[in-house]
């Protein structure tokens, strides 16, 4: 059995020697991770608009279709099997995007929340999912895209200044379906997220993207694992992220495991971080472990880079003050995975956010 | 009328051996509506020359001074200089990822005419700047200089003089890479901008082929970091036929 993401615990709480801990700042979970905080079932999830035809949101009885040996993900099922369960019936094909969003917080205690999204067989939607305003949340969610299916799950986290968020964002993916993932993080004190996926049959893919700018103070944690234990899935990661900022500290774990059985496995991942300012951490640790040799490809890569000098200069000869110079390097930086999105008020939005943070950023 | 004066111009880079001097004493005046071609061998300190006039942060200035109208070149940040009338096509044009030329271009024309153009006149400009270069429309979606081709930079380069209007314009080897075809549509690209706005112009190239198009007043041979020669046209022709070696000492 691999190594990556190893997590094995010492009654369900990690100490921060663990693999898997040992970036994170335990002391800022709030208590999610050991017990002592306050548990309750929030349901904050809810649809922000109407649901198109063939598609459920209810509130029930949960049941998982993975096993982890995330400490906080356990203590989430521990303590309750109800949550959020998003259902898309097979062969719905939904044009428009499925906008579904948390605002509702709490603070005093921690909301453990189960969401589940099962996409059936030949069904293609996107779901959005809109993080914003104050909360501690741990959270548990599965999605489970059916045979031939195809999801495209947006979630950003544009969570206020005091949020702790904790959460497992796991997709099985079965035989000859594709899930596609963009995760932006530009908010919150303490974000740690695991998109994971598993590969369950033949032909399936994901495209994992994700885009995260921490300031002063801040800590995103993106700690990806693709298992590729089937033949002929494909994976793609690319996340980028900037840090700007006094103890500004990000960190990007990329797992990617091909198992002997994965013959012609093909999978590529990517980090690349830019570092705005003294004082910023960033950790980049992309993980290839092989069992078969029969692969198409497999390959991975990390930097870790300042502004780029001549790109500032070539800006600047053309009459554009540094600060915008700047703005439009960042700008163009993430724009790559940020067009992805495919809606320009969130893009728009994304993008203003970033310059917020550059701007708070200073210099 | 403006005048571009460098006096005494000293300028080193940084090593790790520690400085070195390049250029070590350039003396030029340039006025509104000359041109001036600065031919001289590989290594001899051209683009230096360049970059220093517009900012460039890795070069140290260490004597002279360069005036425009007066003011001092020196003290400006590099995006003051643009905005005095300094423009620089560049030898090696840079690729800045996820800006588009279309964003780009409309935030430096924002910048340099101090409000942001009338989005129609604004639109048909680049149009037809794009369309006198021979550039697919399609470029102003593209990001800039990113996987452009060696002259598709330097058409790009010409079609930014065209459109933001400088006194003076410094084209760094604009000419090399360039194919027979495309050398004359940047060159009368040059001469078009030219003789809409009267800009001066400061031409470096180690070729005389393209001052067949843009026709040079004043010739100057660069060698180890100054001018150590002077004069017309003809000198180009002297440089085209005997090369430099009576100007490299061994
Ligand atoms: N960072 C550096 N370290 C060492 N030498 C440098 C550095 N930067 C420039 N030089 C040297 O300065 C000299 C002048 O370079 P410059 O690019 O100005 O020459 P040029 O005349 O434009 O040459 P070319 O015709 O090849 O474009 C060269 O010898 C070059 O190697
Ligand atoms: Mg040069």
């Amino acid at each position: 059995m691999t190594t990556l993401q190893s997590n094995i615990l010492e009654k369900h709480t990690p100490t921060g020697r663990e693999e898997a801990w040992r970036f994170t700042p335990l002391k800022r979970l709030g208590g999610m991770h050991d017990g002592t905080a306050t548990p309750v079932l929030h349901n904050s999830l809810i649809a922000k608009s109407e649901l198109p035809n063939g598609v459920t949101l209810s509130h029930t009885t949960i049941k998982s279709i993975t096993e982890t040996d995330d400490a906080i993900v356990n203590r989430i099922r521990e303590f309750t099997d109800q949550g959020t369960l998003l259902q898309i019936s097979a062969d719905t094909e939904v044009s428009s995007p499925i906008f579904l969003g948390r605002t509702q917080g709490v603070l005093d205690k921690a909301e453990f929340a189960r969401v589940l999204i099962k996409v059936g067989s030949h069904a293609k939607a996107t779901v959005i999912i809109e993080n914003t305003g104050d909360t501690h949340i741990a959270e548990d969610l599965e999605i489970q895209v059916g045979p031939g299916a195809n999801l495209t799950f947006i979630c950003l986290q544009e969570w206020g200044s005091q949020t702790i968020h904790a959460g497992r964002h796991h997709a099985t993916v079965d035989r000859d379906a594709s899930f596609k993932s963009i995760v932006v993080t530009v908010g919150g004190n303490l974000v740690r997220l695991l998109p994971t996926v598993d590969f369950i049959a033949p032909g399936a893919s994901c495209d994992l993207s994700g885009v995260y700018f921490a300031t002063a103070g801040q800590f995103f944690e993106h700690r990806m694992f693709v298992d590729h234990k089937v033949p002929h899935a494909k994976s793609r990661v690319n996340y980028k992220g900037a840090l700007a900022g006094d103890k500004a500290h990000t960190v990007w774990i990329g797992d990617v495991f091909i198992r002997a059985a994965a013959e012609g496995t093909d999978t590529y991942e990517l980090n690349r971080n830019l570092l705005l300012s003294d004082g910023a951490r960033a950790d980049s640790v992309p993980n290839l472990e092989i069992e078969t040799g029969e692969i198409v490809g497999a390959g991975h890569a990390s930097t870790t880079g300042r502004f780029d000098d001549e790109q500032l200069f070539y800006l600047m000869s053309r009459g554009i003050n540094m600060e915008d110079a700047r703005r439009l390097v960042v700008r163009g930086f993430f724009n790559e995975i940020v067009a992805e999105i495919g809606i320009e008020e969130i893009q728009n939005r994304i993008m203003t956010r970033i310059d917020e943070e550059l701007a708070k950023a200073g210099n | 009328m403006s005048t571009l004066e460098i006096r005494g111009l000293k300028v080193s880079v940084d090593t790790e051996q520690g400085a070195i001097e390049i250029l070590k004493g350039v003396d030029l005046t340039i006025k509104s509506g000359e041109t001036h071609a600065i031919m001289g061998p590989n290594g001899s300190g051209k683009s230096t020359l360049a970059y220093s006039i517009a900012g460039h942060p890795k070069y140290t200035i260490t004597g002279g001074t360069v005036t425009l109208d007066g003011a001092d070149v020196l003290e400006m940040t590099v995006d003051e200089r643009a905005k005095a009338g300094l423009f620089l096509a560049m030898q090696y044009p840079v690729e800045v990822p996820g800006v588009s030329v279309s964003n780009f271009l409309r935030t430096a024309a924002t910048a340099l005419r101090g409000e942001a153009p009338k989005l129609r006149e604004w639109v048909g400009e680049v149009k037809s700047a794009m369309e006198s270069l021979k550039m697919d429309a399609s470029f102003a979606q593209r990001n800039v200089n990113e996987g452009f081709s060696g002259g598709e930079k330097k058409r790009h380069e010409i079609m930014q003089l065209e459109l933001l209007k400088p006194k003076f314009a410094i084209l760094d080897e604009t000419d090399s890479g360039l194919d027979v075809d495309a050398l004359r549509i940047v060159s009368e690209g040059v001469v078009r901008a030219k003789a809409a706005n009267n800009h001066g112009i400061l031409l470096i190239t180690h070729y005389t082929r393209i001052l067949k198009y843009i026709k040079p007043d004043f010739v100057h041979v660069f060698a180890n970091g100054r001018i150590v020669e002077e004069g017309g046209p003809e000198l180009a022709d002297k440089l085209e036929a005997n090369g430099y070696a009576e100007y490299v000492s061994a």
